[in-house]
């Protein structure tokens, strides 16, 4: 479970938002929503540690995550507008070391297997260089397949993507919250995801 | 140590990152002997400290490569969100940096102080003191690397920090070999380069550590 208790962002001397409260239970899927520059994305590296909440506490299971010394880290993947690859290693090489990274180590066939479910087969051993946007963050979104983490905070997911594979995440993700795990995102574009929970966190 | 590993093969995809910072050594080294003449009393002792400021310049100028690929290209971000301790990461990328950069001006320097006539025991300490010292390079300078990472003329603001920290480890360095050429006892130098090497070891991962996160907030 994880809880957010009257967060609040500064960005230099202006206030993003405070005062923002939500609770995220097993199977749950909460949509962050709002303008551009309304915070969603610090709101989200809030949540991922990357950056202190000027006030208030995010909690895990009832204890705060600021101090790294409760299993959230490990359950958890963020993926954000930076894809997290490398240019000049090669698709699989990058899938291997970034799951590594994040504490799953899997063997080729793992990899393979998920970047084929993610439509990049027959493409695990070119330069992510040589990738496309959309095919780079499949690259990326492929490590939520071989990750066995409970949630996922994901910043623009569908960014760049084409039908299909929006389709594709779209279907990952309820699969995903079926099993009981947990997403985060933000994105601008409409999605169609059965969930036995669906929130949505506006920030103005 | 895993992420030694993935910064020795992104290496190996770019060779000519690596080369470059050794032909500057090289380069700059050589310039000496070219410039002030074959004067050999005066080349043996300038000998030390030149190829110690050489190797502490050229340990600089890869500086920014340390974190900066990564942070561009998100993975540091990921680094940080990783459940696997922050500081034993930098502690991964320093040794890899130190084995891709640090490495190659140890096995050089020997070759590169024929050209100032030192004898083959001073040749050895200036040898060694390097092998003990560049590692304390690499440590001391990803604390510089994290603390600019992100700033527009970061190159400039990392020679300010950390050439006056690499100061003691040049000062013992290049004094190890003159103390040997001069026939007096240089274990001391030694010693107290490798006492550099184990504190830099023990502080210096947590210390980038700390800074990437300020860095990254």
């Amino acid at each position: 479970m994880l809880q957010g208790i009257n967060l609040e962002c500064i960005r230099g001397d202006r206030k993003l938002f405070s005062k923002v409260n939500f609770t995220l239970e097993s199977g749950g899927l909460m949509q962050v929503q709002g303008p551009n520059g309304s915070g969603k994305t610090s709101l989200l590296r809030m949540l991922c540690g990357l950056s202190n909440p000027a006030a208030g506490e995010i909690l895990w299971n009832g204890t705060s995550i600021r101090t790294r010394d409760n299993d959230y880290f490990a359950m958890l993947t963020y993926i954000g507008h930076l894809s997290g690859t490398k240019d000049d290693l090669t698709v699989i090489e990058n899938l291997q070391i970034s799951s590594a990274l994040a504490g799953f180590e899997v063997d080729i066939e793992e990899a393979r297997d998920a970047l084929e479910r993610i439509g990049m087969s027959g493409r695990d051993q070119l330069p992510v260089k040589v990738l496309s946007q959309g095919q780079r963050r499949r690259v990326a979104l492929a490590r939520l397949l071989v990750c066995k983490t409970t949630l996922w905070i994901l910043d623009e997911p569908l960014v760049a993507l084409d039908v299909a594979a929006v389709k594709l995440i779209q279907g990952f993700l309820e699969q995903h919250l079926q099993q009981g795990g947990m997403v985060i995102m933000t994105t601008h574009q409409e999605i169609d995801i059965q969930a036995k929970s669906i929130m949505q966190l506006q920030l103005a | 140590m895993w992420i030694i590993r993935r910064d020795l093969l992104l290496a190996m995809r770019r060779r000519s990152d690596v080369l470059t910072i050794l032909f500057f050594f090289i380069i700059v080294v050589s310039l000496f002997p070219l410039s002030v003449g074959p004067e050999m009393n005066m080349l043996r002792t300038m000998a030390p400290g030149v190829v110690w400021v050489a190797a502490l310049l050229a340990s600089m100028l890869s500086l920014g490569r340390m974190f900066s690929n990564d942070y561009i290209d998100g993975t540091l971000e990921q680094m940080l969100v990783s459940p696997q301790s922050l500081s034993l990461l930098v502690l991964g990328k320093a040794l890899a940096h130190w084995l891709v950069t640090g490495l190659p001006l140890v096995m050089m320097a020997p070759v590169l102080g024929i050209q100032y006539d030192l004898p083959l025991d001073a040749l050895a300490v200036l040898t060694v003191t390097l092998l003990l010292g560049t590692p304390v390079l690499s440590l001391i300078g990803a604390i510089g690397a994290a603390l600019t990472l992100g700033l527009r003329g970061g190159g400039v603001l990392v020679s300010l920090l950390v050439l006056p920290l690499y100061i003691p480890v040049l000062i013992f360095g290049a004094g190890a070999v003159e103390a040997n050429m001069a026939g007096v006892a240089f274990d001391a130098h030694l010693s107290l380069i490798g006492a550099f090497l184990m504190v830099a070891l023990v502080f210096a991962p947590w210390a980038a550590a700390s800074s990437l996160r300020v860095s990254l907030e």
